[in-house]
């Protein structure tokens, strides 16, 4: 096991130096020349160059690359193009603060629905219950967020009065109700269809058997040994489950006109400000490679089975 | 003798034999949620390639007499706030979505992932190393960023080659056929497309290689491609057709997302997602759109609804009839 864990650890700056590459190169291809942009459209020939000079654009790309990288390590993502000569760091981070928090809710949202839920069903299984939990959680599922996060707003916002429609006003806040819900509907319709997958494998599984044999209580058979057992595959799904609403929470922060990297993504595409683009993408990827390092690790943690091998 | 006799007369109470894929479209039959989804799936690509058979009106054409009807006789789901007709755009966004499913997925999932995915299980070593190296580290993004970084980095760069090629060629019309929107969608969800398709073949390859069969092929000297494609292949197909069929709901929501942002179709082409980006203002507005004209925003999202629906039965149905694990 710790064999995979150093071996995960090397890959991993690896994978994210290759991904930085990769957003590095997207960035290059992008239209426009930075030092052009940089100093406006009226600066003369004579001043382009020499800013194209000083910001080693006339280098090799793999220097370049590597100024870009060691920028990064020190938490330097460039300087905007649109803001003028704000750092891109300063732009970004306090955006994308919001959104993780608001992923976080959506993830609690999906978790405390999704898996109660896909257990019940997976217990269910052969009533008309299970069908009509697995059915409608799909429909939920292939609701496109454009319909179900005004949906919410009228309802619960305009006609009940219940929370405010919109806003951002911190994680602890009514506010934020109406927006992780709208994500982790979806990721919680995902959770359920795994959930009730795998307690349906352990449902089967002789100790179980064994268990209810002894003459041991529903409860503790259900919870100590149905229960437990299942939730070990859905941690490795949770990290695409996360991905997947990441890109959901993009669109719901506009509906919701939630100051959070959706906002900024969207304004960077229409004024065409890369730096801030391709940062967002590396730092959403930065993320996710961390996330499912993380799982990963705790699940060799977990599972004793993986342990040994 | 008699046993023989007996056996031979057990064949014949046996019903006829019958194909595999006849036996799996029996099974699906009987699945009538499966098969209604089906059904309207194949209504709702219809109703997109007939689009201009079936329209009412142009979908250009706009009536500042007739803005934000609802429906009528005359627009069947009503007009938009340019008073076109919004029955006509949805089934022009369909056919958007039609030809946008199939040149994402059939060029990248089917053709790049299948081949890749083959190569990868079947030489294993260095190249199956390094492909999946790749594919971990275009796995690493959160999908809709890397699209949405692909197209718009990408879709000035196509347009400008679009318009030296009319330039240089005298073809008129390339950049306002819309050819390079969907070329550009392609591309940017080409990274998407194959990887998930290419790791489902190299893992079924991985065991079918070491098949006795293979061998026996292999032994008695059949060309490397001829193995892959007429004896590995067809082996690999039906977790193919679930993985497809899983898949193509999740394209036309991609694209909806990609011209939300304004990065995909680009008007006057209608598109399921230019349709909803247009009421939504991109984003705020879509409340208000909700409450007041709530046909204009629905009428593009039940389709997308529909489909992403319809494809998931179908893909639930198709896993548990092509395989026999899960029966």
């Amino acid at each position: 096991m710790l064999a995979y864990i150093v071996r995960r650890l090397l890959w991993t700056p690896v994978l994210l130096a290759l991904a930085a590459f990769f957003v590095f190169f997207m960035g290059t291809c992008a239209p426009g020349d930075p030092a052009e942009l940089r100093l406006g459209p009226r600066a003369t020939e004579e001043r382009i160059k020499v800013e194209r000079t000083r910001l080693g654009l006339d280098r090799p790309l793999l220097f370049q690359y590597g100024k870009y990288v060691n920028g990064i390590l020190k938490g330097d993502f460039g300087v905007s193009y649109h803001y003028q000569g704000r750092p891109v760091t300063e732009l970004l981070l306090p955006k994308l603060w919001v959104s993780v928090q608001l992923n976080i809710a959506a993830l609690i949202v999906a978790v405390s629905i999704g898996l109660p839920l896909g257990f019940y069903a997976a217990k269910k299984q052969g009533t008309g219950r299970d069908p009509a939990i697995v059915i409608s959680m799909l429909i939920l599922y292939a609701m496109p967020i454009f319909f179900t996060a005004p949906l919410l707003i009228l309802f619960f916002a305009v006609k009940l009065h219940w929370v405010p429609a919109a806003g951002w006003d911190g994680f602890f806040s009514l506010q934020i109700i109406l927006p992780a819900l709208s994500i982790g509907i979806p990721g919680a319709a995902i959770f359920v269809r795994h959930m009730r997958a795998s307690t349906l494998e352990v449902i089967g599984q002789e100790y179980v058997r064994t268990a209810h044999a002894k003459g041991m209580s529903n409860f503790v058979v259900n919870y100590r040994h149905i229960a437990r057992n299942a939730l070990l595959p859905i941690l490795t799904i949770m990290g695409f489950t996360l991905a997947g609403m990441f890109g959901g929470s993009l669109i719901v922060e506009l509906i919701y006109g939630i100051p959070g990297a959706g906002r900024l993504s969207l304004d960077a595409i229409f004024q065409r400000d890369f730096p801030v683009l391709t940062a967002l993408v590396l730092l959403g990827a930065g993320m996710l490679v961390l996330a499912n390092l993380v799982i990963d690790i705790a699940y060799t943690i977990v599972d004793p089975r993986i342990r040994l091998q | 003798m008699a046993s023989a006799t007996q056996s031979d007369h057990m064949i014949d109470d046996l019903p006829p034999a019958r194909g595999h894929w006849r036996n799996v479209w029996s099974k699906f039959r009987r699945r009538r949620l499966a098969l209604v989804s089906l059904i309207l799936i194949t209504f709702i690509y219809l109703l997109g390639i007939f689009a201009p058979v079936i329209q009412t009106h142009d979908y250009q054409q706009t009536d500042l007499r007739r803005t934000q009807q609802g429906p009528s006789t005359e627009n069947w789901f009503g007009t938009d706030r340019a008073g076109r007709d919004l029955y006509t755009r949805v089934v022009w966004g369909i056919q958007t979505t039609v030809i946008i499913t199939v040149a994402t997925f059939v060029t990248g999932s089917l053709i790049l992932g299948v081949s890749i995915g083959l190569v990868a299980g079947y030489f294993r070593g260095w190249i199956d190393a390094v492909i999946m190296r790749v594919g971990e580290v275009v796995s690493a993004f959160p999908d809709i960023l890397l699209i949405i970084l692909l197209a718009a980095t990408l879709k000035p760069r196509i347009l400008e080659l679009a318009r030296d090629i009319e330039d240089s060629t005298g073809i008129s019309g390339l950049v306002s056929s819309g050819i390079v929107d969907y070329l550009v969608i392609g591309i940017a969800m080409l990274p998407l497309s194959w990887f998930g398709m290419m790791r489902l073949v190299r893992g079924q390859v991985l065991v079918l290689r070491d098949a006795e069969y293979v061998q026996a092929a292999r032994a008695m000297g059949t060309s490397t491609p001829r193995i892959l494609y007429r004896h590995i292949l067809p082996n690999v197909v039906s977790p193919i057709i679930v993985s497809v069929s899983f898949g193509l709901g999740g394209i036309a929501l991609a694209e909806v997302v990609l011209s939300f942002f304004g990065l995909g179709v680009q008007p006057p082409r209608p598109s399921l997602g230019v349709m909803i980006g247009e009421v939504t203002a991109r984003g705020g507005a879509s409340v208000s759109v909700l409450r007041d004209h709530p046909e204009q925003l629905l009428a593009p999202i039940i389709v997308v609804w529909l489909l992403i629906f319809c494809w998931n039965i179908v893909g639930d149905a198709l896993n548990d009839v092509l395989n026999p694990r899960a029966q």
